[in-house]
């Protein structure tokens, strides 16, 4: 019961998410293990952003159980997650850092040194002292994932981070994204993009209407697709 | 950047409280409750510097109409009371909230009116006027807050003979309000008012109106001084406000009283006797 | 101040007495905007982000006590703070100090009014990302007034321009004493009632240069804070 604190495996048990009339997620059965970057993939509207809310714990689901490495509390340890748009406090790149290092308890004396170091992971090190809102799309994406990182995670989940970027924006996102992947964190991020799918996935899951549809490595779901509704995605066909 | 702002903001505030301190540190004063009219017409303003030569003592006056500022003095925040209207002071006396009373000085009051006098009521006497202006509804602004100035006014339209609730309508303008306000008013709408002389020379918005009847024996204005009680109230300053009061009695303040002029007019005269009223 | 002059001569005169009135009225109202961001803002914050049973009734009445009428708020402190009052002890009516009360009685509920409403606005929008990042509830409220600072130093000036221009509540705990209590509304007041019509205007004037200055003060702040923080 004491051991150290693990969010892994995250086990979803049979888990729906209503909002009032609607279904959202449609008993959802999913483990999420170690390893590598599992991506939520499915058209629009298929329950990926709600799912990866009740993965980080932000929602509850309205029946049906989550876990986090055997606990059912959700207290916020290790996990970190990205928006689509990310919010930029009003401050300076550095100070965002450093206020996501506070809230992630880093002591004071420690903060300055980290947030250097985490600004230079993400390539902003030399925006460091400029406004966060006055960052460009691409900037603020990956100062929001400085913030992420600053929580030590190891859950990184991440909500289509780079569907407003453009391709120079989204490839350094990627190289983040992988190399913290390299580094041992576990990442769970959602995408409707078929080439970041084949560029970053180790498996995926494929949702349509809130239902898991298919599930499995990446290759195989890419050119071995056991569903039609797989097989359309794929082929690029609208999957209704 | 939080911290600093904040830092930033208390200073701000320090620096404000601290830029009216100096007017808190004095402890010499006292406070004295006295009517718009005495304030109005600059007697304070003159007499005040004076007393603070000779006593140190700083007078701060709280200027309301008489029965108002009585009414602050029985609720114990004033030390000293400067009025007139002898029946009420006399109440406040009987009630236990004076010492004693002094007669300090007086003035007189004034009819004023248009230039071209509707009711036709210029050079009558007082009573003769009252009736007129109602008997004609010609437009008659009081002040109608308990002061002495309505107090007095009060008393004469009971002299003339009239019942001022009955008699009230729309040519009777009540405002409630200060001597100054009083005058601005009937300028305004060029109707009649009572005003004591001091405030009127002193005033300086007549427009059209002008004095139309004065000197009747009706028209004398008493005003006294008293110490409030301290055995009421223990926080009254009562030896320097005995001091005010014992200085506007003798001969120095009696004499300084007398050298208040405006334009060469005398508005206040002194009249105090040896002993209280 | 002498009738004789008008208010233009008094200004290029630097007459004392003018400069008091005027340091006094700005000592009074600034103190009184600094005492109800104290209690006004985290009051608005607090507000913002929780929810209980009686909130929207609370939400009514403090939007509704930005009309409190300045003479009634006077009055009341009056009763509080006079001899035969509760806090008569004091001793501290018809003093600069019961008159920053006063206003500050007056404009607490118009800016926690208003960071009610900024901080409830911005909540929607951090909601997620303040979640994600573990904020606690003081984390919140210190954050979110943080960030809305722009919005809310427009709030600040309202109480600013609301306590500078009110003189009900000033008259009644202050008295208007000559050299101790003597506002810029007070006087203006003051000079009308004795007929110095051109002086009380002039007065008046003053009053609302200097307003604006302030108030154009704040403006230049907010344009060069917000080139350093976005």
């Amino acid at each position: 019961m004491r051991a150290p604190m693990s969010d892994l495996p995250l086990v979803l048990d049979d888990v729906s998410l209503q909002a009032g009339a609607t279904t959202i997620l449609n008993r959802l059965s999913l483990t999420i293990a170690p390893g590598a970057p599992t991506l939520i993939v499915g058209p629009n509207g298929a329950g990926k952003t709600s799912l990866l809310r009740l993965c980080m714990g932000l929602v509850a689901p309205s029946t049906g159980r989550i876990d986090w490495g055997g606990r059912t509390d959700c207290a916020l340890a290790r996990r970190a997650i990205l928006f689509q748009r990310p919010v930029m406090l009003r401050r300076t790149t550095a100070a965002n850092v450093t206020y996501a290092l506070a809230q992630a308890g880093t002591p004071r004396p420690l903060r300055a040194s980290r947030a250097a170091a985490l600004l230079d992971r993400v390539g902003l090190s030399d925006l460091a002292q400029r406004p966060a809102r006055r960052l460009s799309g691409g900037e603020q994406q990956r100062l929001a994932l400085a913030r992420a990182l600053a929580r030590d995670p190891e859950i990184l989940l991440l909500d289509e981070p780079t569907a407003n970027l453009d391709p120079a924006a989204t490839r350094s996102v990627e190289e983040i994204v992988l190399m913290a992947a390299q580094s041992g964190i576990k990442i769970v991020m959602a995408s409707h993009d078929l080439g970041q799918v084949r560029r970053l996935a180790g498996d995926v899951v494929f949702l349509v209407r809130g239902a898991l549809c298919e599930q499995g490595r990446a290759e195989d779901f890419l050119d071995r697709p056991t569903t039609p509704e797989a097989a359309a995605f794929v082929r690029g066909d609208l999957v209704i | 950047m939080p911290n600093r702002f904040l830092s930033f903001a208390v200073a701000l505030c320090i620096g404000t409280v601290a830029a009216y301190a100096p007017a808190i540190a004095e402890d010499r004063w006292i406070i004295v409750a006295s009517t718009t009219s005495t304030q109005d017409s600059g007697l304070f303003a003159y007499l005040l510097p004076i007393f603070k030569t000779r006593t140190g003592i700083e007078v701060k006056v709280i200027a309301q109409g008489t029965g108002q500022a009585l009414d602050t003095a029985r609720r114990g925040d004033a030390d000293v009371v400067f009025v007139h209207a002898k029946s009420q002071e006399e109440k406040f006396l009987d009630e236990g909230f004076g010492v004693k009373r002094f007669d300090v000085m007086y003035n007189d009051f004034v009819l004023s009116g248009p230039k071209d006098d509707p009711a036709g009521v210029k050079g009558k006497d007082i009573e003769t006027a009252l009736k007129t202006i109602q008997a004609k509804g010609a437009s008659f602004v009081s002040r109608g807050d308990r002061s002495g100035t309505h107090a007095a006014e009060l008393a004469l339209w009971k002299q003339a003979g009239i019942d001022l609730p009955a008699a009230k309508g729309p040519w009777y303008r009540e405002i409630g309000q200060g001597m100054g306000a009083a005058l601005n008013t009937a300028s305004a709408i060029n109707g009649y008012v009572l005003s004591d002389r001091g405030t009127w020379i002193s005033f300086k918005n007549r427009g059209d109106l002008q004095i139309v009847v004065e000197g009747d024996k009706r028209l004398f204005n008493q005003y006294g001084v008293m110490l409030v009680n301290p055995e009421k109230y223990p926080s009254v300053k009562k030896e320097l406000g005995q001091a005010f009061v014992d200085w506007l009695i003798s001969p120095e303040g009696q004499a300084a009283i007398a050298g208040y002029k405006i334009d060469g007019q005398q508005l206040f005269f002194p009249d105090a006797e040896k002993k209280g009223a | 101040m002498s009738g004789e002059l008008s208010a233009w001569q008094l200004i290029l005169n630097g007459d004392p007495t003018l400069v008091a009135i005027v340091r006094l009225s700005l000592a009074v109202s600034l103190s009184a905007v600094a005492l109800a961001a104290l209690a006004g803002m985290p009051l608005g914050a607090l507000l913002a982000l929780t929810r209980f049973p009686a909130r929207s009734a609370l939400v009514v009445l403090l939007n509704a006590l930005m009309g409190l009428p300045p003479v009634v708020v006077g009055l009341a402190v009056y009763l509080l703070l006079s001899r035969s009052g509760p806090l008569g002890a004091m001793g501290i009516l018809f003093t600069p100090t019961a008159m920053v009360i006063a206003q500050t009685i007056l404009i607490v509920p118009i800016i926690a009014a208003l960071t009610r409403q900024t901080v409830e606005d911005l909540w929607v929008e951090y909601r997620d990302e303040l979640s994600a990042m573990d904020v606690g509830p003081v984390g919140r409220m210190t954050t979110l007034l943080w960030d809305a600072r722009f919005s809310l130093l427009t709030a600040l000036l309202a109480g600013f321009g609301r306590a500078a221009a009110e003189v009900g509540a000033v008259m009644i705990v202050g008295g208007n004493i000559d050299g101790f209590t003597r506002v810029m509304t007070t006087a203006v007041a003051l000079e009308t009632s004795k007929g110095n019509l051109p002086l009380a205007m002039g007065l008046g004037l003053i009053l609302v240069v200097i307003v604006l200055a302030i108030n154009a003060a704040a403006w230049g702040t907010r344009v060069w804070s917000e080139r350093q923080a976005g």
